[in-house]
């Protein structure tokens, strides 16, 4: 294995190269919350060197023994990098000296690796392996010859012009017996029977179905998916009104690695041999999406038990690479006739709820108890829903905010309430620093990155009164929907302050063109370029097409008319934002397009800004093809005419009060005991700096 | 839930006048080692609750020999930082709750998170 590691004299110019690259591959480890040390240790992180740029174990194993004996091996799943730890200091030392920016082949391609010591490697919990609930997968279901009588049964030859029902769509191709699926409508026409049924083939599989109780009635549509390697499918829930309960998906010849995601962020991976049946049900039916990532190749458990190689090999070290080959997928699902009433109607286009598309949106609240069920449903809700999401594209700390926090003095208590996923909390290490949130979800992403963090709301913070020197809201008081309740908020904020304490605080301005200065919210269109730009509403909103944008405000909006209380001055519906445009109203709906398919490592990781051609930074990338942000899935998320049988990314709508020029510095100065020091518009927020007197 | 977020919190519910220190109910507790830094670790003493530091690490079995009574010039005893440091930070409660010890009132740890969320009422 010698040979897979070329080894070239370096000039000058490539070790400036080279010194250029580790640098970029540090800045782009610090995003991933991993922290190198210049002084030699017994681990290394191997950027480059990870599954996600389709180095395998074996190779990569191959290459790092011929240092000196391994006492472990980490190779996280879906990431551009790997931990090494030597059994002693020496062996990474050879691997820091000789590895370091040479080449590893690995198949037909190779990446250049780049080694940097830790003090320590993580191994990180692995998540449970329970399946979705719901789902049942039975392996062997039909046998090899049933496999090859089902597959020549299907004529993918015989295309005929007016049907549409055989469709090359750009992942797969696909072919649908006894009802149509439209991808036009994500539905099918159940006055419209195709007049071929259900191939007889598929007779003996179903009986048996029946016959061990997977189903109870039998189907009576089919979708053949075949998916040739590197081609996969959008991530999708099958459309609810459409088709009953029960899902069944044969899965022949190769296998693949269907990936099943809950709203709460789980993902579970689930390994489909071929001649396998998985039945879906229930939750895993109606609530949990699933798909197929584009891909050339798979992760699955090595063949062999960990323990056989090193007993101190970690559990996520259990994971190589499958090369994925063609694979055939039957569907059979049966007509829904009357509307789905699942108990999960987040998920369901029969129950459009509230918050997935509000047919009447609320109005203002007009008493504590409205406001308090206004921001359950369209704030705390929706955080919860898309926290993985939301989290995945939270990752680029604000400068101001950085720098404020790096003012603090060393050993500084901060609180910071309304942490998201705790993208503050590590900024300066030299503080002690303490976060919460309403909502569980991204609390549970902070806990995970190894800070203190609680849930609490903000009105009421159980940390001990003057136990902080510094406080920080960022992006948060503008989700309490009455001046009472905002108030309340810097109150509780001021409470939590040591006398000199002081606090910043950020909301979101009505103004997003302010000294002539177009916002990045509203400039940033281009945003699969430009991502986190505002600290507040960076690029996630999703738009379909560049939108106008006003250079004034749109008439008959005067915010000061909407300006409300708790009095209540209007019942005016709450209007609904649309993302990247100016605000025509203080207190509006922003949706949030959930993009279930794009997992944070594809948004954040090293690997991600390598696939960009202009991405100069040395981590070279690409043998998995699917692994790229732009290609597939990604980009088709959101492009339901591209998916089988599923219900559009679903849209989420947080209710904001955005401030006007000056309000946050008044409703700070009516509270007790406390100054505004400063005050300015960062990018579209308005921010003030407090002190406690 | 580490025990320096312990020492920060608090219970908050309505018309509680002494609700500190929370009372820890754990039935699952990990100890992770952390990278000691000791200068971090003496800066963090003044902030802290003494007594209730102790009280906790007591109630979970790792109070060391920690004395009831912060031990002068600790900036200098590496050992006793240490000690800190292990209370602090390296003891973690992952499941569990804790309790007001005025209401009564219990708040539970899952997966190391305190929920602190009240009801309507209580707030």
């Amino acid at each position: 294995m010698e040979s897979n590691v070329k080894t070239v004299r370096k000039g000058k110019d490539e070790k400036k190269v080279l010194r250029k690259q580790l640098k970029a591959s540090h800045t782009l480890l610090k995003h991933e919350g991993i922290s190198t040390t210049p002084q030699p240790t017994k681990s290394l992180v191997v950027a480059n060197g990870g599954l996600g740029n389709g180095v395998s174990r074996e190779d990569l194993a191959a290459a790092l023994k011929e240092m000196g004996e391994l006492e472990s091996l980490v190779m996280p799943p879906h990431k551009p990098y790997a931990f090494v730890t030597y059994r002693s200091e020496a062996g990474a030392r050879k691997a820091h000296t000789v590895l370091n920016g040479q080449k590893l082949q690995c198949g037909e391609s190779s990446v250049t690796l780049y080694l940097s010591y830790v003090d320590s490697v993580k191994h990180q919990e692995e998540a449970s392996f329970s399946l979705p609930d719901g789902l049942v997968l039975v392996e062997d279901f039909v046998s090899p010859e049933e496999e090859a009588q089902l597959l020549a049964a299907v004529d993918w030859s015989s295309t005929d012009e007016d049907v549409t029902a055989q469709k090359a769509l750009k992942h797969r191709r696909v072919k649908h017996y006894g009802f149509e699926f439209r991808y036009d409508n994500n539905n099918v026409d159940k006055d419209k029977p195709l007049p071929a049924g259900l191939p007889e083939e598929c007779v003996p599989v179903l009986e048996r179905c029946l016959k061990d109780g997977h189903i109870s009635i039998v189907p009576d549509q089919l979708t053949v998916n075949q998916y040739e390697s590197g081609q996969g499918i959008p991530p999708h829930v099958d459309t609810h009104s459409a088709f009953e309960d029960t899902i069944l998906s044969l899965s022949l010849g190769a296998k693949t690695v269907m990936e099943f995601r809950h709203p709460d962020g789980r993902v579970v991976a689930v390994t489909l041999p071929g001649r396998s049946l998985l039945v879906m049900k229930a939750e895993s039916r109606y609530l949990w999406m699933h798909r197929i990532t584009p891909r050339k190749f798979d992760l699955v458990p090595a063949c062999e038990p960990p323990s056989h190689t090193s007993p101190d090999f970690g559990t996520q070290s259990g994971l190589t690479l499958s090369k994925r080959g063609t694979r055939t997928s039957f569907t059979f699902r049966k007509i829904r006739h009357e509307p789905c009433c699942c108990a999960f109607p987040s998920a369901c286009d029969s129950q459009r709820t509230a918050s997935a598309s509000p047919p009447s949106p609320p109005s203002l609240p007009r008493c504590h108890a409205d406001a308090a069920r206004l921001e359950e449903e369209y704030v705390h809700r929706v955080y919860d829903a898309i926290a993985s999401h939301f989290s995945s594209t939270r990752h680029t700390p604000w400068p101001h905010v950085c720098r404020f926090l790096s003012s603090l003095a060393p050993g500084s208590v901060l609180a910071d309430v309304g942490c998201g996923n705790g993208k503050y909390l590590g900024v300066n290490p030299q503080l002690v620093a303490v976060g919460c949130d309403r909502s569980s979800a991204l609390v549970q992403i902070c806990a995970q990155r190894g800070f203190h963090a609680f849930v609490s709301d903000a009105l009421s913070v159980p940390l001990r009164t003057a136990s902080c020197d510094a406080c920080i809201s960022i992006a948060v008081i503008h989700h309490f929907s009455t001046r009472k309740r905002r108030l309340e908020a810097v109150s509780e904020l001021v409470r939590l302050l040591k006398p000199g304490g002081q606090a910043l605080i950020y909301v979101w301005a009505f103004e997003q063109e302010y000294n002539k200065q177009r916002s990045k919210y509203l400039k940033d269109l281009n945003k699969s370029q430009n991502r986190d730009r505002s600290p507040v509403e960076n690029s996630s909103e999703e738009t379909q097409e560049p939108h106008k944008v006003p250079s004034v405000r749109t008439h008959g909006c005067n915010p000061t008319e909407n300006l409300q209380d708790a009095s209540g001055v209007a019942e005016s519906k709450l209007s609904v934002h649309t993302n990247r445009t100016a605000f025509n109203s203080q207190d509006l709906l922003v949706p949030w397009h959930l993009k279930g398919g794009k997992t944070q490592e594809e948004e954040e990781s090293p690997s991600g800004l390598s696939s960009r051609p202009d991405a100069h930074s040395g981590f070279d990338s690409s043998v998995l093809s699917g692994s790229r942000p732009n290609s597939g899935e990604a980009t088709h998320s959101s492009d339901t005419g591209q998916t089988s049988g599923c219900s559009p990314a679903p849209v989420f709508h947080r209710y904001y009060h955005v401030f006007e020029q000056g309000e946050l510095e008044q409703l700070c100065a009516q509270v007790a005991r406390v100054k505004v020091k400063s005050s300015y518009h960062d990018q579209g927020n308005w921010c003030v700096v407090l002190e406690k007197e | 839930m580490k025990l320096l977020t312990h020492n920060m919190l608090t219970s908050h519910v309505k018309g509680v006048t002494k609700g500190y220190p929370l009372l820890i109910k754990a039935t699952e507790v990990k100890v992770n080692e952390v990278d000691f830094n000791p200068q971090f670790v003496s800066r963090m003493i003044p902030k802290l609750e003494w007594s209730a530091l102790v009280q906790a690490a007591d109630q979970l079995g790792h109070r060391q020999d920690l004395p009831g009574d912060l031990v002068p010039d600790y900036e200098k005893n590496e050992d006793f930082l240490k000690k800190v440091h292990r209370v602090l930070l390296e003891v973690e409660v992952l499941e569990g709750c804790l309790q007001c010890p005025e209401s009564g009132r219990e708040f539970p740890i899952s997966r190391g998170i305190p929920n602190m969320l009240l009801n309507e009422d209580e707030v």
